[in-house]
């Protein structure tokens, strides 16, 4: 059995270390390039938004690598993501693909179930060892989200920022590589001590927002590299999500770690005071908390269509000018061309650069 | 004489202005860029410096439009800006009190919204392009109509037909059958239009404030079916400046200038032998380095690389800093 699953961001990493400690062979798909995207719209409906097409080229290319099981989250409630592992089955099956799918479905309460469902794709890891995984697992995702942070907040800082980024990507590979704790630490330590070493410039820094869909914030290949383009160009960006949130608040009901879910969801009142499928009033809940704490403008994005992120979208213009936020909303699809994209950052950063200058010639 | 020389470089059209030391327009060349960039630089910085008399000095340069980059790297700009700011900052200072700025270009449409003299929000056309220069451009060819007389045959009208501009497509197959309908060729025109403003109003001005005053550039500009169908649409005057079709030009020799104001260094402009002296070619070539297949761009002058873009990994946009350094 060999096993594979879709990409999110560094999600392949804690999945990996998960899935070798249930003595589980693993395909990591290639990373997402413009063939995966290619395979992915050419195999799935027009009218599906980005995420199925994406899943869909990872588990082809997948496939090609030998992998015959795959993993792939489930889900419910309004948006369409809930039924996109049936879907993708389907379309896998009709190309003629001979594979399992095991669908992980977030569990209602119990952390156990979690552990039965993983050890289930695991045929001989014993209930231990099944825990140990996911543990390992946590941490190495935890460790590398340490690296994303501060990659986040250097950035916009360093002076030489192709240089911080190789750094980082290094760091990353040998988060992946790593077998046992210690190591892993190290190597996240190491990195940490390289970054914080580069040189940097003074300049005045922007705090940007980035909310919207999870799936499009966590996987920069479907938004063009947009965090890193804002931190090329002088702004630090915080995202409203990252894995181990959406592992913790979506897929095991927030049992791992406490969770801010609830605060994000008060935050949502009185602008959206309903569920309305997907992240929509995350997404709004999240701009009413970054406006509040001082951020200088927020940037929603998700994929075309997004049904949830329209809703969350028609709501922020009220947010915007009650919260006294600059709010920008930029959708992606196959289509999505890069130099479109850029323009519209930057005239954005342009704008609050302009607007944060002259409030402080204001006051001082 | 000395000047700041503002450059846009757009889809539809190359523009070029010459602004004085105390920012009056001294010379302004619109040309079309007609899928050669390089080209229309060359000759777009020609002509504008043989508009004013006497030899140019240059002061400083700034560079906006989608060609902003390449025209940086031919020219050697002080500022290079995206066409938000350029637009705005033109707009501001020739109407100081403007609260909406309405811009429709060759394939881009904006609006910006202002407020005490700076860019409070602002939208562009993300996912459609009916109602920009393109598409009015294709129709008028379609009927046989000058472009620049597209206004003033459309204001003949006595009574607008209703277009469907949801899509630019949709658009032409309903004027189409409109006329096989026998309406009048004023009409339609008319028609369309007030679907163009419709368009806009929903597509990039959706949810946003329009307050007056509202001024209205960008080439589409110059067509006054379309200013008055703003103005019939929105119940307030739609102001269009002298050279609207130039203002991104000027903003970016308006930010020339302050940068240039600012930091009190010398201009990093190229000169004209570099300009004119050399052959400017563009090569592209697809990187083998990842499944990316990156479309790498190489721009040359006699056979010497002087600037890449294109790859994502920066590999080859960073190699030539390295080569320098």
């Amino acid at each position: 059995m060999k096993v594979s699953f879709p990409h999110m961001g560094n999600m392949f990493i804690p999945i990996n270390a998960l899935l070798k400690g249930i003595h589980v062979d693993v395909v990591v798909p290639p990373p997402v390039t413009a063939r995966t995207l290619e395979l992915g719209v050419k195999y799935s409906p027009e009218c599906a938004c980005l995420p199925l097409k994406i899943n869909v080229g990872n588990f082809i290319e997948a496939m090609e690598m030998g992998a015959d099981t795959i993993v792939m989250a489930g889900g419910w409630g309004p948006c369409r993501f809930g039924y996109y592992a049936q879907v993708e089955r389907e379309i896998l099956r009709d190309l003629g693909y001979c594979f399992d799918m095991v669908v992980l479905e977030a569990p209602d309460s119990k952390l156990s179930e979690l552990l039965k469902q993983v050890k289930g794709i695991g045929e001989n890891a014993t209930l231990k060892e099944a825990y140990q995984a996911i543990k390992f697992a946590w941490f190495k995702l935890g460790e590398v989200e340490m690296l994303e942070k501060r990659l986040e907040y250097l950035l916009p800082r360093v002076i030489d920022q192709n240089q911080i980024e190789q750094i980082y990507e290094a760091g990353v590979r040998g988060i992946d590589k790593a077998e046992d704790r210690s190591s892993v630490r190290m190597v996240r330590l190491d990195t940490i001590k390289h970054m914080d070493s580069l040189a940097r410039h003074q300049r005045s820094i922007l705090k940007i927002g980035l909310i919207g869909e999870i799936y499009t914030i966590l996987e920069p290949s479907t938004n063009c590299h947009v965090a890193r383009c804002l931190g090329r160009i002088g702004a630090e960006v915080s995202r409203s999500i990252y894995i181990s949130d959406w592992v913790n608040d979506h897929l095991v009901g927030g049992l791992i770690k406490p969770s801010n879910h609830r605060q994000i969801l008060r935050s949502s009142r009185p602008y959206l005071n309903y569920h309305v499928g997907g992240h929509g009033r995350e997404t709004v809940g999240n701009a009413v908390e970054f406006a509040r704490s001082g951020y200088d403008g927020i940037i929603q994005i998700g994929p075309l269509t997004c049904m949830p992120e329209i809703v969350a979208q028609s709501v922020l213009g009220r947010v915007s000018e009650t919260e006294a936020i600059p709010c920008m909303t930029i959708y992606f699809d196959e289509h999505s061309a890069p130099a479109g994209v850029y323009t519209r950052l930057e005239a954005f950063i342009d704008m609050l650069q302009r607007k944060k200058s002259l409030a402080n010639m204001a006051s001082g | 004489m000395y000047y700041y020389l503002g450059v846009d470089i757009g889809s539809v059209s190359s523009n070029f202005v010459l602004l004085d030391s105390r920012r009056r327009l001294s010379a302004k060349v619109y040309l079309r860029t007609q899928g050669n960039p390089v080209q229309a630089i060359k000759e777009g910085f020609a002509q504008v410096c043989a508009a004013v008399p006497g030899p140019v000095k240059i002061k400083g340069v700034g560079t906006t439009g989608s060609g902003r980059h390449l025209a940086d790297i031919m020219l050697g700009a002080d500022v290079v800006k995206n066409e938000i700011t350029a637009h705005a900052v033109a707009a501001c200072s020739l109407i100081p009190e403007v609260r909406t700025i309405i811009e429709i270009g060759g394939q881009d449409s904006k609006i910006i919204l202002m407020r005490d003299g700076i860019v409070n929000d602002f939208a562009m056309n993300t996912v459609c392009a009916a109602g920009t220069g393109s598409f009015l451009d294709q129709q008028a060819s379609r009927l046989s109509i000058n472009i620049e007389d597209f206004g003033v045959r459309a204001l003949k009208s006595n009574k607008a037909v209703r277009i469907a501009g949801r899509c630019g497509v949709f658009a032409e197959s309903d004027m189409i059958h409109k006329q096989q309908m026998g309406y009048p060729v004023e009409d339609i025109m008319m028609g369309l239009c007030e679907a163009l403003v419709r368009n806009y109003l929903n597509n990039v001005g959706k949810g946003k404030k329009i307050e007056a005053p509202v001024v209205f550039q960008g080439g589409v500009a110059a067509n006054i079916g379309i200013k008055e169908a703003f103005e019939k649409v929105l119940g307030t005057a739609v102001q269009i400046p002298p050279h609207h079709e130039v203002m991104g030009a000027i903003g970016a020799a308006i930010l020339a200038e302050e940068m240039m104001a600012s930091n009190g260094q010398l201009t990093t402009f190229n000169g004209e032998t570099y300009i004119n002296g050399g052959e400017f070619t563009s090569r592209s070539h697809e990187c083998s380095g990842c499944p990316n297949l990156c479309e790498v761009v190489c721009i040359k002058r006699d056979n010497q690389a002087i600037a890449y873009w294109g790859d994502r990994c920066k590999k080859w946009e960073t190699s030539l800093a390295a080569r320098l350094a």
